[in-house]
């Protein structure tokens, strides 16, 4: 089976976030970022499929440079090559415009299977996948937690609201968003780190891709939420604060 | 160009409550915009939530029904609503920001070359859709300019249910063309996880985890905590996806809906998900490192600091003052 995990370089999430000063993004400089948490579960879900059933893993990602350690780190893990779209204006392009993206640099490589998480940490869109399959012309499910290989294709466990799940049958090749849960996520070993440094990273200028790049919805404004409840903040050090606390929660509120 | 179409989620043959919400969004849309608003049920037997629907103020409610929309399909719900968006050519169609809604609308709208402006939390004017980035700690206004219908989800809890406004509207049917050959998924019936044994959907107090505890050791940390209070312990969706806690302690949109006299969130940085499952919550303390975390939001008492020296304190002085 020949998979393809569309990954996403995204701001860790203990980053401090600032905004531009074009109030139009945030200020990149100075971040540090690491691989989108349920990519790295479809990662995982694509590295596990592999072992069971043969093939390849090929990791894509679009963004500028810096995407490079992100690339190497699932590299490193165990996928076999990777495919760098690289675009600098990644966050300006809208959520069709980034699949149009993948789904360019994707399509000559016929893979069966395509697996992208669920959302990004950032923008939280939740489409890329969704998007693709229908630009790929290819049936999708989203929000899986398991996959198995079956004669006819694939049967797949989908989360479902408030603890119900549902499986559903689909013919390869198709498009799945992972949702992070489904599996436990593997570790570097030094020896992957290793290896990582001489596997393929193709890199495609964006330009090359030649894709239509009208803008169907644009960003034009971040801001900070505006505080709509006033939250008491208990000042002083820990036992100040939290003997406050019992205070309050006893004879203010009187839940306790 | 023929104004607002809201798409009814069915729950139970009934619409759901944040289809309602959806209502809600549209009609004050449609105020802003100048437009009148619609429903749409899909479905194979749609007559009974076109009646209920039809009580609302809309200028009409339309049917869309096929016996192949019997079991929700993205193939079949997208084919369908194409279908009738390209006849019927609506400015704007909202959604209620369902998990469904969310497998499916990005398809419908790439299909028409546009995109769906997903989990709105309100709007203003232009229209300008206002939706969360970077977990909830920004907002982001997006104001759409495709030249198609422009395609909103919105979130659940943005916009009130009990605003919807009463009326008497027309019903109509449309008849979608499809084959079931562009069907290619097979949905079997939805089953429930393993038995649920720990109800904190009742549970009067409690104490819930998040990713700032770092460690599968530090948990005895919150649990010293809860037992200090008589607590059932939860936790956000990361900490159960890593084993630390089972998953049916899971607390947000995926596990449980909780509804406590009071809510201890300890390091818990409030991503949307939790918080929908909290909103019940009578009192909320946030305890949390990061002075910016939504969380604090929801809180009606905050702790701001490190959650191993701030837990053990409290605990300590939950026992003295019992």
């Amino acid at each position: 089976m020949k998979i393809i995990v569309a990954i996403k370089q995204v701001p860790e999430r203990d980053a401090q976030i600032r905004i531009d000063t074009a109030g139009k993004w945030i200020e990149e400089s100075g971040l540090q970022y690491a691989l989108n948490e349920s990519d790295a579960y479809a990662l995982e879900e694509a590295l596990q499929l592999k072992e069971k059933h043969g093939g390849e893993v090929v990791v894509l990602t679009a963004g500028p440079e810096r995407v490079g350690p992100t690339i190497r780190e699932a590299l490193a893990k165990g996928a076999d090559r990777a495919i760098h779209i690289d675009c600098a204006d990644l966050g300006s392009r809208d959520a069709l415009g980034v699949a149009r993206l993948l789904a360019a640099a994707l399509k000559p490589e016929a893979p069966d299977l395509v697996l992208t998480g669920l959302q990004s940490d950032d923008l939280g869109q939740g489409q890329t996948g969704v998007i693709l399959a229908e630009l790929l012309g290819l049936p999708h499910s989203s929000l899986i937690l398991h996959v198995d290989k079956t004669d006819s294709g694939l049967t797949v466990k989908r989360e479902l609201e408030e603890g119900w799940f549902q499986n559903i049958d689909l013919p390869t090749p198709a498009v799945l968003t992972i949702q992070s849960g489904g599996n436990k996520l593997r570790y570097a070993t030094l020896m992957g780190i290793k290896r990582a440094k001489t596997k393929e990273v193709r890199t495609v200028p964006a330009s090359e891709l030649a894709v239509d790049s009208t803008l169907v919805a644009v960003l034009e404004r971040v801001s900070l939420p505006q505080k709509q409840k006033s939250t008491q903040i208990l000042p002083g050090n820990p036992k100040e604060a939290a003997a406050a606390l019992v205070e309050k929660l006893k004879f203010e509120a009187r839940v306790l | 160009m023929s104004g607002i179409y809201v798409v009814i989620e069915e729950r139970d043959g009934r619409a759901s409550r944040i289809s309602w919400e959806a209502v809600a969004a549209g009609q004050k849309l449609a105020t802003l915009a100048g437009q009148t608003v619609n429903a749409i049920v899909l479905g194979a037997q749609t007559e009974a939530i076109a009646a209920e629907v039809a009580a609302k103020a809309f200028a009409k409610v339309v049917r869309i029904e096929h016996p192949l929309l019997a079991a929700y399909t993205a193939d079949g719900f997208t084919l369908a609503l194409q279908q009738f968006i390209e006849s019927d050519k609506p400015d704007y169609v909202v959604f209620p920001h369902t998990y469904q809604v969310r497998d499916y609308a990005p398809k419908l709208a790439a299909r028409l070359g546009q995109v769906l402006i997903g989990d709105v939390t309100g709007f203003g004017d232009g229209p300008v859709f206002t939706r969360q980035l970077m977990q909830g700690r920004l907002n982001g206004s997006y104001r759409p300019t495709g030249n198609g219908p422009c395609f909103v989800s919105v979130q659940a809890g943005a916009f009130r249910a009990d605003e919807t406004q009463p009326g008497a509207a027309a019903i109509s049917t449309f008849t979608p063309t499809i084959e079931p050959a562009q069907i290619r998924t097979k949905p079997s019936e939805r089953f429930r996880g393993a038995a649920q044994t720990v109800d904190l959907g009742s549970a009067q107090l409690i104490v819930g985890v998040g990713r700032g505890i770092k460690d599968a050791a530090n948990i005895p940390i919150a649990q010293d905590l809860a037992t200090a209070l008589g607590a059932e312990l939860g936790a956000s969706r990361p900490i159960c996806d890593n084993g630390w806690l089972p998953m049916e302690r899971q607390i947000g949109s995926s596990g449980q809906t909780i509804s406590p006299k009071l809510y201890i969130a300890v390091g818990i940085s409030g991503a949307i998900q939790h918080l929908v499952g909290i909103k019940g919550s009578q009192c909320v303390v946030a305890i949390n490192k990061d002075a910016d975390a939504p969380i604090f939001e929801a809180a009606d008492y905050g702790i701001v600091g490190d959650l191993m020296e701030v837990v053990p304190a409290l605990t300590e002085a939950v026992k003295a003052a019992q």
